[in-house]
């Protein structure tokens, strides 16, 4: 469950920065974003690459700097630091890569040690503090080893370990999984909600998979070319998308949608009317489904669909054949439309829906 | 000339070249480990960017690498006056050798500091790291594999720029194969040094290899 206390803790005021391209063009990779993250929750930037999410996310530890507009972290306002009074900031704010980033000329402890030393702490501090990190991310056994010698999800950890070390306020996630295989991913996932949870630590997760927003996000901008398009509660986002971007965004994790092709062989193959009724704890349940052709006596068998959580909530649709005497199955599809979302796709007879209505959700 | 009468003199040559190398390996070694951390730093894109001092570097290095040693050692005169006190001599000869070899290993050390991830700096960066620390704890030792065998090959081309030190008459091993094997048509005496050059280089590609390896970590 969000942990969220729904002060701010990031706050992008009109940010922007825009690169000096080849010849003289401007590059606006992050073009006038206006948002706040709120402390304690996992709020994700997704976005195709280019689209300007991982410049956004420097723009909070300061490794870019905005060329206009202003982000404040924590009370601070960056805007116009000097170099040397960023390094604190900095310091307060951990941050986990995509490609890991370790030092493949120190071991793990001397990794995880690296900001603790930055930070001045005395050696046998560190040394405390780096063991109970390597247990927090349960690789202990490796302290001695070199990053060179571990598995990706092993060196994502040590990754997580050394931006936890100095107990910041904030951790910046950045494509922190696109090098892990799916279950790799998972384990990653499943910590970076552990060091959310047990530790309260506000997670910004920078992604291009929606899995990753619909497993541990709470809320969830959407980029494009720059700019946020949308942005809110993640289980709102993924249930009433208004951009086509993130439509598309919502289609790469959810495949319970029958595509224009499938919904045509379903008609073919069940003489039945085929209808797609959503799921969802806005709407209805199954359990409402199943009750309402229970009460008008029409037989409902799934056919295709899928129903999972997103943001730890029930979210998904079933594709049912209705079989029944005609009236039955009309009354029954009324009851339905009271209760949830219902796309009627008809029989093979008398098919129905507009061609493309199967990606448009 | 017989053995007894040249052994002494073998080993007075060996000392000298022994003495010119380490200084040049030495003070190239610091010189251009600055030089080439600058080259580096000042890259545009690069964590101290200064595209006027990089443009500086860049041309020096370019401008003193390519010349002949035997045409630099001339060129420099005027320098090594007025460093030295003197044109002449092993010091003299000595000093040219420290400043092309900085030059030299100028370039070898912006290569191979080019070649670290730059997302290990960035991570260091990120963690508040100052960039006096980063050069120190990141870029140094994540590059010193390829730094230690950047040394070997600096040290070959030192042991190489030493045998002309008989024109300043700087002494060294060149110089003594050209007075007692070359010009004495003793090819016994320059077959000798030639093997005691050989194996030097051996023994120290060895030893470089040796702790590239260890260095890498892998």
């Amino acid at each position: 469950m969000p942990t969220a206390t729904g002060e701010t803790i990031i706050s992008f005021r009109e940010a922007a920065k825009v690169f000096d391209g080849r010849k003289g063009a401007e590059v606006r990779a992050v073009d006038g974003v206006t948002l706040d993250v709120r402390a304690g929750e996992i709020f994700g930037v997704i976005g195709y690459s280019g689209a300007g999410k991982s410049t956004l996310v420097r723009l909070v530890n300061a490794l870019e700097r905005t060329t206009s507009g202003a982000v404040v972290v924590d009370g601070t306002d960056l805007t116009g630091l000097s170099e040397a009074r960023l390094r604190p900031v900095r310091a307060g704010i951990g941050m986990i890569f995509q490609q890991f980033n370790l030092l493949s000329s120190r071991t793990v402890a001397g990794n995880v040690a690296y900001p603790l030393e930055v930070a001045g702490w005395s050696a046998a501090r560190r040394r405390e503090r780096v063991r109970e990190l390597l247990d927090f991310v349960g690789i202990a056994d490796k302290a001695d080893v070199y990053p060179a010698k571990l598995s990706g999800g092993q060196k994502q950890r040590v990754g997580i370990a050394r931006a936890l070390a100095t107990n910041p306020k904030i951790l910046l996630a950045d494509e922190a999984t696109s090098a892990l295989d799916p279950e790799t991913t998972h384990d990653v996932l499943a910590l970076l909600q552990r060091v959310n949870r047990e530790l309260g630590i506000t997670v910004v997760v920078i992604t291009h998979e929606m899995d990753v927003v619909r497993s541990i996000c709470h809320r969830v901008a959407v980029m494009e070319h720059g700019k946020v398009v949308e942005l809110g509660d993640a289980y709102q986002v993924f249930s009433a998308p208004t951009q086509e971007v993130t439509r598309r965004f919502v289609s790469t994790a959810l495949k319970d949608r029958p595509s224009v092709a499938v919904i045509e062989r379903l008609r073919t193959r069940h003489a039945g009317r085929i209808v797609t009724v959503g799921v969802d704890d806005v709407t209805g349940s199954s359990a409402h489904v199943t009750h309402v052709l229970r009460e008008h006596g029409v037989d409902g068998t799934i056919v295709y669909g899928g129903i999972t959580e997103v943001a730890e909530r029930p979210y998904g649709s079933l594709t049912v054949e209705l079989v029944g005497p005609d009236d039955a199955v009309r009354a029954a599809l009324a009851g339905l439309r009271s209760v949830t979302d219902v796309v009627d796709h008809g029989t093979a007879r008398d098919p129905l829906g507009a061609p493309d209505e199967g990606n448009d959700r | 000339m017989t053995a007894d009468q040249l052994l002494p003199l073998l080993w007075q040559a060996f000392l000298e070249t022994a003495w010119m190398v380490m200084v040049a390996l030495a003070v190239g070694g610091v010189c251009g480990l600055a030089i080439g951390m600058g080259l580096y730093l000042t890259r545009p894109g690069n964590l101290l960017a200064n595209r006027p001092v990089f443009a500086v570097l860049n041309l020096a290095v370019n401008i003193v690498r390519p010349i002949p040693f035997i045409i630099f050692l001339v060129a420099l005169g005027p320098v090594t006056r007025a460093v030295v006190g003197k044109t002449i001599g092993i010091e003299a000869f000595a000093f040219a050798m420290c400043v092309m070899s900085s030059f030299v290993f100028a370039r070898l050390v912006e290569q191979n500091l080019v070649s670290i991830d730059p997302g290990v700096v960035e991570a260091a960066r990120a963690m508040g790291a100052s960039p006096l620390r980063i050069v120190r704890t990141v870029l140094i030792p994540e590059a010193l594999s390829p730094l230690i065998l950047g040394t070997t090959f600096l040290f070959v081309g030192v042991l190489d720029m030493s045998a002309i030190g008989g024109y300043l008459g700087a002494g060294g091993l060149g110089d003594f194969a050209i007075q007692y094997g070359y010009r004495q048509f003793d090819w016994g005496v320059t077959a000798v040094v030639v093997a005691i050059i050989i194996v030097i280089v051996q023994l120290v590609q060895w030893l470089g290899n040796t702790l590239a390896r260890r260095a890498l970590r892998r």
